[in-house]
């Protein structure tokens, strides 16, 4: 039901002519999409298994199988990941404002040329795009060939981003050997969350990070309310995400996230709270990290020299990041001093 | 593949385009305008002035000074006006809507003014956007709004000499009669008024600071003159259909008395009238003594301009969408008004502002430009203002469109409360010269 209202309103939009066809059309679409949400988790069919023999991996086999059945609605504003083509309107401004204080000369028009990004778990593209449009050169990976077509074919109809973004159908760690010290940002956006092993997957982002560079993380924090909200309510309730896309155990808290990052040579730049709202489907910035959060770490120049006595992350969450505010030195002092 | 193609050279479409070009976060875009007719010249202004001239308010004044173009119209050719002077024909009601201390209340420019500024811009970032002049959209083929298919997901515009290109958002700038807006297959609720409108470019018979915008509205339309210099002004006078042509084709002379008569007549007041109006008036100044402005009579005028009379018919029109996926109209393919209150093409104006920083945003947040989420909020906050402006430019043109005595009698008190009260007027200035 959910769905169908909302394809209803998109074709009131859409240029006149083909709005029949359309209907018909994504009507299927929309009838097969949730057909998949109620059965597929069930059902473990044998085709995707030889995608992921790789053996010591931090892709979850189990957690690949329900995204493959709902790759080709990635680019669906209005489908089931639109809380995630919202969720641009601040993890790029985010992004964004935090790499333009780090470094102080910035192209006008393309404030990110020149930086070197790795998305990992890119998915259909959704985030690679837009820093790639920024003037960034963005590296998508999925272990998912499905997501990578899907991305590939996306993309491919712009000349910026053809120029400006790859895609590749890998895990990180196939990557990590040749691409050491090669990136200036690592994202991993609501990826940590599906993720078996996060400390090796932090190990290799600080392989293939260069020196002071930036890894972000969005994902959802384990506590009792972003199991009602995050489960519960957005999964069986209102539907806003598929069910079965969140497996609570691997939640992480920011606490614990932010202990791992420090022990495996970052240091945690700024924690910030993210809230969704369904009914407007906008998301905000807010102090409370209790259910999403946004964490924006730096890979220490000197991996022996960062350890428990690293200062705490709160002194820096005041850093705002929604609006290009002049505090640029934050970055380079801290760093300076060690 | 373009990044925003401009369709539709004129007032609004180069100051689209203009203005894009010089957006910081537009500086690796590619725009196109397109523009049916022939590049004209911007370096020479003819000796006499165009009977084609604009009411440019403050906020429009703003946005072209926003990328440089109001520098040009300053020192080529503009008039600014302190005070506006309404008045009734059929009573003595009038209405004067100033600054405090006689600041700019707007400007009186000619189009061909406008567009030579605009084009001395457009030459600046030339590298930024293309001008294809004499070149003409003769189909637009619409993506899918949601692209799921390995079909292009651009607007496809053919051009009439037979090349193809490629966008990822149109903008329709292409006036009352828009080609996007039908193609797009976009409502638009519209009619023609009774009347047309006649303009010509007028010597006063001596020179004074010329400083005022006058406005009378007769039983059968508002006749406007406006300042174009110290001995100059330009006419609008819209009036039905048959008095227009007649207007058109009278010989000089007669053409300069009726118009003076148009001003000064008392011909269509009756003593009923003038007394309620009287009385009325005199209760408003018990109550609020401080007073208002005094009344000022409009200059008289000696000649026309030869050839400088022309004749145009009126009507409004508004589309009831601004916006598909992928599309946007703005200007007069969104809105057409009556020209009564000299805000069309501050309308349209008004609507770069808001789409220009809309798209702006867009584009440092890196999105994808034709997105319908930013152009829907571009609509909901256009649409908001437009519309009120427009009901309110409609209502206006009936009340005064009648010599019934009730009518009459309403809309002359309502123009002396107006006049009164302050705020009021203060608000209604701030609203139309946003």
């Amino acid at each position: 039901i959910y769905a169908g209202d909302h394809y209803g309103q998109t074709f009131q939009r859409g240029p006149g002519g083909f709005r029949e066809n359309y209907r018909k059309k994504m009507h299927l679409t929309s009838n097969s999409a949730r057909f998949i949400c109620l059965t597929e988790m069930k059902s473990s069919t044998s085709t995707t298994k030889r995608l992921f023999n790789t053996s010591h991996t931090t892709v979850d086999s189990k957690e690949m199988k329900k995204f493959q059945l709902l790759a080709h609605t990635w680019w669906d504003e209005h489908g089931v990941y639109s809380a995630l083509h919202s969720l641009n309107d601040i993890r790029v401004p985010f992004i964004r404002d935090t790499l333009l204080n780090i470094s102080s000369d910035h192209h006008l028009g393309s404030p990110l040329s020149g930086v070197k990004i790795l998305d990992v778990g890119c998915g259909g593209g959704l985030l690679s795009e837009p820093l790639g449009r920024l003037g960034a050169s963005v590296t998508g990976i999925d272990p998912l060939e499905d997501n990578i077509k899907i991305a590939e074919q996306h993309k491919s109809f712009d000349p910026v981003l053809v120029k400006g973004v790859q895609y590749k159908s890998c895990s990180l760690e196939e990557i990590a050997e040749e691409a050491t010290e090669t990136f200036d940002v690592i994202i991993a956006s609501e990826v940590v969350e599906h993720m078996v092993d996060l400390e090796t997957f932090i190990k290799y982002c600080y392989q293939v990070l260069k020196p002071e560079g930036s890894l972000f993380i969005t994902t959802i924090n384990k506590t009792q309310l972003s199991y009602i909200l995050g489960i519960v309510v957005a999964e069986r309730i209102m539907g806003i995400v598929p069910e079965g896309t969140h497996d609570w155990e691997k939640f992480i808290s920011p606490e614990e996230l932010e202990c791992l990052l420090e022990s495996n040579g970052f240091l945690v730049k700024t924690v910030n709270g993210m809230s969704y709202n369904p009914l407007w489907g906008l998301w905000s910035w807010t102090e409370n990290t209790s259910i999403n959060y946004a964490m924006h770490a730096m890979k220490c120049r000197v991996q022996e020299q960062s350890s428990s006595k690293e200062p705490p992350s709160e002194t820096h969450e005041e850093q705002h990041t929604a609006e290009a505010s002049g505090n640029t030195t934050v970055g380079g002092m801290i760093i300076g001093k060690q | 593949v373009y990044d925003v193609v401009v369709s539709g050279g004129g007032m609004v479409g180069s100051a689209m385009a203009a203005a894009l070009g010089h957006d910081v976060h537009f500086r690796e875009k590619k725009i196109l305008l397109l523009e049916a007719g022939p590049r004209k010249a911007t370096d020479c202004l003819p000796e006499s002035y165009s009977n084609r001239v604009s009411s440019i308010s403050l906020g429009s004044a703003t946005l072209l000074s926003s990328f440089g173009a109001w520098d040009h119209v300053c020192s080529l050719r503009f008039k600014p006006f302190h005070r506006m002077q309404v008045w009734d024909a059929c009573s003595e009601a009038m209405i004067i809507f100033d600054k405090n201390n006689l600041e700019d209340m707007g400007y009186i420019v000619e189009n061909d003014v406008i567009m030579a500024a605009l084009t001395k811009q457009l030459d600046a970032v030339s590298d930024r956007v293309e001008v294809l002049y004499r070149s003409r959209a003769v189909g637009y083929t619409w993506p899918f709004p949601c692209h799921t298919s390995d079909t292009s997901p651009w607007v496809k515009i053919d051009l009439a000499d037979g090349r193809r290109l490629e966008t990822k958002l149109l903008i329709g700038a292409d006036g009352q009669n828009s080609m996007v807006r039908k193609a797009a297959g976009i409502q638009n609720i519209h009619y023609q008024y009774d009347q047309s409108a006649v303009v010509a470019t007028l010597h006063l018979s001596e020179a004074t600071d010329n400083n005022v915008a006058w406005q009378r509205f007769l039983p059968s339309g508002p006749i406007a003159l406006l300042p174009l210099s110290d001995t100059a002004s330009s006419l609008v006078w819209s009036t039905s259909h048959e008095h227009a042509s007649q207007l058109l084709n009278m010989d000089e002379e007669s053409f300069v008395d009726t118009i003076n008569s148009a001003f000064w007549s008392n011909l269509h007041h009756s003593d009923f009238i003038d007394t309620a109006g009287s009385v009325f008036r005199s209760a408003i100044s018990l109550l609020m003594p401080s007073g208002t402005a005094a009344r000022q009579l409009p200059p008289s005028i000696a000649r026309v301009d030869p050839k400088s009379r022309a004749v145009f018919p009126l009507g409004m029109g508004h589309a009831t969408e601004y916006v598909r996926h992928r599309v946007a109209l703005i200007g007069d393919a969104a809105h057409r008004v009556h020209p009564l209150a000299g805000q069309g093409v501050n309308m349209g104006f008004g609507d770069i502002a808001c789409l220009t920083h809309h798209l702006s945003t867009a584009a440092f947040d890196g999105k994808d430009l034709g997105s319908i989420k930013h152009l829907l909020q571009f609509e909901t906050e256009r649409q908001r203002h437009n519309l009120s402006l427009m009901a309110a430019i409609d209502l206006l043109k009936r009340l005064y469109s009648t010599s019934v005595a009730p009518f009459v009698l309403l809309r002359t008190w309502g123009l002396q409360t107006t006049n009164a009260l302050s705020p009021v007027k203060e608000q209604i200035m701030a609203f139309a010269s946003k």
